[in-house]
């Protein structure tokens, strides 16, 4: 009887090893071969020419195409300050002072998810519109509208970040020790938070690396804007670029997940909302 | 306003300021709660209050009405089946290869190298991806050629890369990894005691997936699909990187009537299609999360 038992679970232990590997063999096909592609793509030669690399050392010789990467960086740069400025102090404020409003920020913080980046543009055009006619109509403008799309992740990373310290008592303690706030912020609670602040930093960047819908429709042409557009003229620059911005995103996100590691569940939910975001 | 934490803070800490405090502890919120206001909160009430006026400001529902037009109904219909089927075939593949990690050895390295892959997968979308599946099976792509010369013509009959239908295996790429984000959860919260006590009382391997498994995982399943199909719904980048003419998607629809590139310039319309979307989005997000609580009656 036990001999039988053990022969039964064995077959199945042989056939569910059999079907994993199928499973997996597959998924690293299917997943794989079309980034592998772009590569390939990307150093063909002209006709039945040898492997070369021509398409990426011409990147720079694109003036638009510099234009956007320039552009998309700076927005990168801009967007992750301008979130932090705003949203470290407000946070730590409001758990300090004003904890009664801690669900309401929570709340529209988390707002942004629920509305597909498609729609927020139908109401950002009109603003912009105003914006470009008495203010500036400069690319770098689009920062604004990306702070309140990182808002949702940034906000939990955040929230995970201040949960972890005792906010209220080193706060108490370094202003007894007659410590201002600015000193509070930032000798106290961001030296605290430092993982939290790089882990929200990292999804800002590659979040505005990869956004292509409200720069598309405001009409400015950020990194993916532009590359779309080189894409019908160039194709081999064009994919070259995308190759670059996508193993920079990677790279990003590597980190991001190794600086992670300790907190599983909450990684899950940030990534598969700023997949979200960045599609949407 | 009163504040309830506060008291604590300048009893124990001692402020130095003396007599009562003043309840300005709110302006340190006043700079965020501006910002959302301006960027948030008026785009919103732009979208919402323009879809009912009309071009002089007066109250309307011609908008709504617009989305009566043959064309709008046909591209929701296009993205609806476009969203079922690349959330269907995403769950089922997502699902599939979840159960392949979820069977194997929890800490292991095979689980930890797919769990962080298909998380940066589950976000690679937009024109990126479109180039990617372009470079693969585009005209000129590699696979498309090397079939090609083996006298297997994929374009035969149509260049379907640049249809729905590559557009649903493009969406692919980016649903497999979120199913298996989303649904491995669920796939570890089955504890092999079920599988014993199953066997114990004489059911196979088919009487175990039916009555035992099947069932308490088909609510996180469904779930699942909903979530992928919200996904599916709302994308645009990678659509548009794919198809230029004809604005298919519902996104894009968005797009021509708020741009006026094709068509004409619509701005209240756009934002009637903007409304229809969420709308859509918001009651699919809802089941979603309804479906949610009840898988985690069980499975946690």
């Amino acid at each position: 009887m036990a001999a039988v038992r053990r022969g039964v679970q064995g077959t199945r232990r042989l056939k569910l090893q059999v079907f994993r590997i199928i499973v997996f063999v597959a998924a690293g096909l299917f997943f794989l071969v079309p980034i592998g592609a772009m590569v390939e793509f990307s150093t063909r030669g002209v006709g039945d020419q040898p492997r070369t690399l021509a398409a990426w050392q011409s990147i720079g010789t694109y003036p638009d195409l510099v234009a956007a990467i320039t552009a998309s960086l700076e927005l990168a740069a801009i967007t992750t300050i301008a979130m932090l400025v705003l949203l470290v102090p407000t946070m730590v404020w409001v758990r300090l002072k004003l904890p009664r409003l801690n669900p309401i920020i929570e709340f529209i913080c988390l707002l942004p998810l629920t509305i597909p980046a498609i729609v927020l543009v139908v109401g950002l055009f009109p603003i912009y519109n105003w914006m470009g006619t008495n203010f500036s109509d400069s690319i770098l403008t689009l920062s604004i509208a990306y702070v309140v799309l990182v808002l949702p992740y940034d906000y939990r990373s955040l929230e995970a970040g201040l949960a972890a310290i005792d906010v209220k008592t080193l706060t108490e303690a370094a202003r007894s020790l007659g410590a201002g706030w600015f000193t509070v912020m930032w000798r106290i609670i961001v030296p605290n938070i430092s993982s939290a602040i790089l882990n929200s930093a990292f999804l800002s960047v590659a979040l505005v690396l990869g956004e292509y819908t409200i720069a598309n429709n405001l009409l400015y042409n950020n990194l993916q804007v532009e590359i779309a557009m080189l894409g019908r003229a160039n194709a081999g620059v064009s994919i070259a670029v995308a190759v670059a911005s996508l193993l920079f995103a990677f790279g990003v996100l590597v980190l991001l997940s190794f600086f992670n590691r300790g907190r599983g569940r909450l990684q899950l939910v940030e990534l598969q909302q700023v997949m979200r975001t960045e599609r949407g | 306003m009163t504040i309830a934490g506060a008291p604590a803070i300048t009893t124990s800490a001692g402020r130095p300021v003396g007599g009562r405090r003043l309840p300005l502890d709110w302006l340190g919120a006043v700079p965020f709660l501006v910002y959302v206001a301006i960027f948030l909160f008026l785009p919103t009430a732009i979208i919402v209050g323009g879809s009912v006026l009309d071009a002089n400001g007066s109250l309307t529902l011609v908008n709504f009405a617009h989305l009566s037009r043959d064309y709008i109904v046909k591209t929701t219909l296009n993205t609806i089946g476009l969203s079922a089927v690349t959330a269907l075939a995403g769950a089922t593949f997502g699902a599939l290869l979840a159960y392949a990690i979820a069977v194997g050895n929890r800490e292991g390295l095979v689980r930890r190298l797919t769990l962080s892959v298909s998380g940066v997968l589950a976000q690679f979308g937009g024109v990126t991806l479109a180039f990617a599946f372009i470079a693969t099976i585009g005209p000129a792509g590699f696979l498309y050629l090397w079939l090609a010369e083996h006298h297997a013509d994929i374009y035969a009959h149509s260049l379907w890369l640049f249809e729905l239908p590559g557009v649903a295996l493009v969406y692919l790429y980016f649903q497999i990894p979120l199913m298996v984000l989303v649904f491995l959860p669920a796939l570890d919260g089955i504890k092999p005691q079920w599988r014993e006590a199953t066997e114990s009382l004489g059911g196979g391997t088919w009487h175990y997936w039916r009555y035992v498994a099947g069932p308490l995982l088909a609510p996180a399943f469904l779930g699942a699909t909903l979530l992928l199909f919200a996904n599916a719904f709302s994308a645009y980048a990678t659509v548009n990187a794919l198809i230029n003419q004809g604005q298919p998607v519902i996104s894009q629809q968005i797009s021509g009537a708020l741009s006026g590139e094709v068509g004409t310039f619509e701005p209240g319309f756009a934002k009637a299609i903007a409304v229809e979307m969420v709308i859509i989005v918001t009651a699919v997000t809802v089941l979603y999360s309804l479906l949610q609580r009840r898988t985690s009656r069980w499975l946690q």
